[in-house]
């Protein structure tokens, strides 16, 4: 219950955050550092709205308390783009429609990011097993398998 | 609105002899915490409200897999199941059923430690607390009924570990210590069958590694679950067998999990199995035999007598899995 200050590296920034023990890294890049990309869905792990990266996996922030990720590298939705230029994959989501009302989408994203890093050409089935842990309410997934494997063309250069 | 966790004392131990200390504490509640998928929702629903956790993460040796002499193969607590399904060295059907749990991100933070040592679910319990407020705590959240069961003293919360149900097929260990020692024992010998105290080990005992010997035969498992992406088993179905040269099986275990608070051994299929070839009469009669032990509640996704049905059906395609290319 005491007060602790949290190491940790947020797309590339280093911060320090007072925390108590009971915050969560959801809670943390939200409220405390302001990041409201990373979204705020069931609270209990099963929507994947709260994906981000933990040391470059994928993990749910809303499950994950803060301390447990003391020193620690997050990425969020926030750290895709890069000067000023958005991430293939968010290029093809906007081209394609894949995000109606958008709130499962940066979730969505970071799991993507991280299959393609690991699987540059991934099947349709491989993306599904990627974004198994993604739920969306809106969209049926097709537009959104369509474009992760769109941008992961274009990321081999195709 | 954000579901806030409740407070506690959130405790880093560096050494296992530090972590079996702080959970000994007479004075406080202390949960041990792996990954935190299970312990987390729950905290937030306040379905337990520890006033200390103690983390396993910054233990290192907790943390990976070998294999001995004897090719046995013993897998750390804290060992994630996402590094346990991408593993070779692991037996193949035990890394296929951690890459079966859940989703991608709760594997990433899902440690085997609380897999093992997940607590029973049930419809009236993995709710919010306001639901369960309105429709009165039940047994195992400290009110005297069971509402799956009311005439009954007993919890009927399921076992709902996709790796306890294969670890008990495969005949595993677990190596479980505390201040006051440590001991090694069959993961058979873990598990009860009640909603309540589904572990037979003392609350402060830490599950520190599973042994997985090494396998001779084949084995199998088969998870039935509404959504392929991201559910509990509404029923697991893990068998090792061993058959000679001439096809006759020698060795068998059947074990149901989500089906009962505890990973259960379908016995009387199991020795019927054993001396005979599986023919396709000897498969239809193990699944009939393997569906007496299971009593399905009414307390979780989709119907009790559907999943009792489904019990005959998973133990013979399963049974047909390790039978493999027969007369
Ligand atoms: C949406 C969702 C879907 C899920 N689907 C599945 C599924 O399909 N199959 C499945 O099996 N599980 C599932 N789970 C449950 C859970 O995520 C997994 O069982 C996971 O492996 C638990 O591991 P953990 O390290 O996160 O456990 P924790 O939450 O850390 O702990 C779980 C329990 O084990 C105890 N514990 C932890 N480590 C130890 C140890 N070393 N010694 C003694 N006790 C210990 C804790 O005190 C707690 O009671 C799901 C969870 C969610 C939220
Ligand atoms: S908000 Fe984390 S999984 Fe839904
Ligand atoms: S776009 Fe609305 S939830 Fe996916």
């Amino acid at each position: 219950m005491a007060d602790h200050i949290l190491a940790i590296d947020v797309n590339g920034d280093r911060h320090r955050v007072l925390v108590t023990d009971q915050r969560t890294l959801l809670e943390v890049l939200r409220e405390d550092l302001g990041l409201t990309g990373t979204k705020h869905g069931c609270d209990v792990g099963e929507c994947g709205a709260c994906t981000v990266l933990v040391d470059d996996k994928p993990v749910l922030s809303c499950l994950v308390i803060a301390r447990q990720v003391d020193g620690s590298s997050v990425q969020t939705v926030e750290g895709l783009a890069h000067d000023g230029k958005p991430d293939l994959l968010q290029e093809a989501f906007a081209e394609l429609g894949a995000a109606q009302c958008g709130y499962c989408t940066p979730g969505m994203l970071i799991s993507a990011r991280s299959l393609l890093d690991d699987n540059p050409d991934p099947t349709t089935e491989e993306v599904q097993a990627g974004l198994a842990g993604n739920l969306c309410r809106c969209t049926g997934y097709i537009k959104i398998f369509d474009a992760v494997r769109l941008a992961a063309a274009r990321d081999r250069g195709l | 609105m954000t579901i806030r966790l409740p407070a506690f004392d959130y405790l880093t131990p560096e050494t296992l002899e530090d972590a079996a200390q702080l959970l000994a504490d007479p004075e406080r509640s202390v949960v041990v915490v792996g990954g935190g998928t299970d312990v987390v929702p729950k905290m937030k629903r306040r379905q337990i409200t520890p006033e200390v956790l103690v983390s396993l993460s910054r233990i290192e040796s907790l943390h990976g897999i070998r294999i001995d002499e004897s090719g046995a193969c013993t897998i750390g607590a804290s060992t994630t199941l996402a590094e346990i399904h991408d593993s070779t060295v692991v037996p193949e059907v035990f890394a296929a059923a951690a890459g079966d749990v859940a989703s991608p991100q709760i594997r990433n933070s899902a440690t085997v430690g609380g897999n093992l040592c997940l607590d029973t679910r049930c419809n009236y319990i993995d709710m919010s607390d306001s639901w369960r407020q309105a429709s009165g705590y039940c047994l195992k959240d400290g009110g005297d009924t069971c509402w799956v069961a009311p005439r009954s003293n007993k919890c009927w919360a399921i076992s709902s570990s996709d790796l306890a149900t294969v670890a008990v097929a495969l005949g595993g260990s677990v190596r479980l210590t505390s201040v006051r020692g440590e001991r090694l024992i069959p993961i058979e010998a873990l598990y009860n069958n009640d909603g309540m105290s589904y572990l037979t080990c003392a609350a402060d005992e830490i599950l520190v590694e599973l042994v997985l010997p090494r396998g001779n035969g084949r084995a199998t498992y088969r998870k039935l679950r509404r959504r392929g992406s991201i559910d509990f088993p509404l029923l697991g179905v893990a068998i090792s067998a061993r058959f000679d040269d001439a096809g006759m099986c020698v060795f068998a275990r059947i074990v149901l999990g989500g089906i009962a608070s505890a990973p259960l051994r379908a016995i009387e299929a199991e020795e019927f199995i054993v001396g005979r070839q599986l023919t396709d009469e000897v498969l239809e009669e193990a699944a009939r035999l393997a569906t007496q032990p299971a009593r399905p509640q009414d307390n979780t996704d989709t119907g009790s007598r559907y999943r009792k049905w489904m019990v005959s059906v998973f133990v013979e395609r399963a049974l047909g899995d390790v039978a493999g290319d027969r007369a």
